[in-house]
């Protein structure tokens, strides 16, 4: 059993290896559709690490929603303005340097505060199964309230969207 | 069979932050920065869940809170291309700085 936790453990810093890459090839590539490709993949990551964290609806939400629904939507966009999305447009500005100096400052800074920190951890929530189900139980019981108000967020956000997005008057 | 710790996770979601914030700062075209905004928005729930599932007593407010996030990305994605697609249709341009007609 216990190879089969170093595999599983090992696992869980390779898809961390692979997201942060894919990521920072969002963020620096020069066409834009591989970037929603690598999106894609950084999106595939981070739901193998909600996997990792036992929120296995979550993933299953985050496939489904991220990369079946906003990222259709993002290459839909990136291809109906593909005219002004190509190689000879520069896609950066100018301040590649400043913003990566200040990141720079902000992690050392993060990282240094959290070694400092001594974490309680909580090891009944860390064995505590939480299924859809269970899930579905809180929705509809103590956070029924925030639930109605994010589904009137989403009514309006839809019809927003269908007026900005109609042609004529 | 110890867990993964903690400040592992937390230290993944800072660095996709980090990354995600790059990209909204230096990108010029519109598109480019709702893509930063999606991975800042992703780091933020990975912190959810890990804060949840490892510290708090309710294990389950992290993993609603993530639903309500992913809902509000939706929301952000969908209203934000329209408009991206509105100022293409009206004025040819998805470039940010070119978009300043709210500008004074």
């Amino acid at each position: 059993m216990e190879i089969l936790y170093f595999f599983a453990k090992t696992g869980f810093y390779a898809t961390a290896l692979v997201t942060l890459a894919a990521a920072i090839l969002v963020v620096t590539l020069r066409n834009l559709f591989h970037c929603a490709l690598a999106l894609i993949l950084s999106l595939l990551g981070v739901a193998v690490t909600y996997l990792y964290l036992k929120a296995e609806f979550l993933a299953i939400i985050q496939i489904l929603l991220y990369i079946g629904a906003i990222m259709t939507l993002l290459i839909f966009a990136i291809m109906l303005t593909h005219r002004l999305t190509d190689r000879s447009v520069s896609q950066t500005n100018r301040q590649s340097l400043p913003a990566f100096a200040l990141l720079a400052v902000f992690n050392i800074f993060f990282i240094a505060s959290l070694a400092a920190v001594p974490w309680k951890i909580n090891s009944a929530s860390l064995a505590a199964k939480i299924d859809t189900q269970a899930l579905g139980a809180f929705l509809m019981g103590p956070y029924v309230f925030p639930f109605e108000i994010i589904s009137i967020v989403l009514i309006i956000a839809l019809v927003g969207a269908v007026i900005l997005g109609r042609t004529d008057q | 069979m110890t867990p993964i710790p903690l400040n592992h996770f937390v230290i993944f979601s800072l660095f996709l932050f980090s990354i995600g914030l790059y990209g909204t700062l230096t990108r010029r075209n519109v598109i480019g920065i709702l893509m930063g905004i999606e991975l800042m928005l992703n780091a933020a729930n990975i912190n959810l869940i890990a804060f949840s599932r490892y510290i708090s007593p309710n294990p389950e407010t992290g993993q609603i809170f993530v639903i309500f996030v992913i809902v509000l990305a939706a929301c952000a994605a969908a209203v934000g291309l329209a408009i991206v697609l509105a100022m293409y249709q009206n004025r040819k341009t998805v470039q940010a700085e070119d978009i300043h007609i709210l500008k004074w």
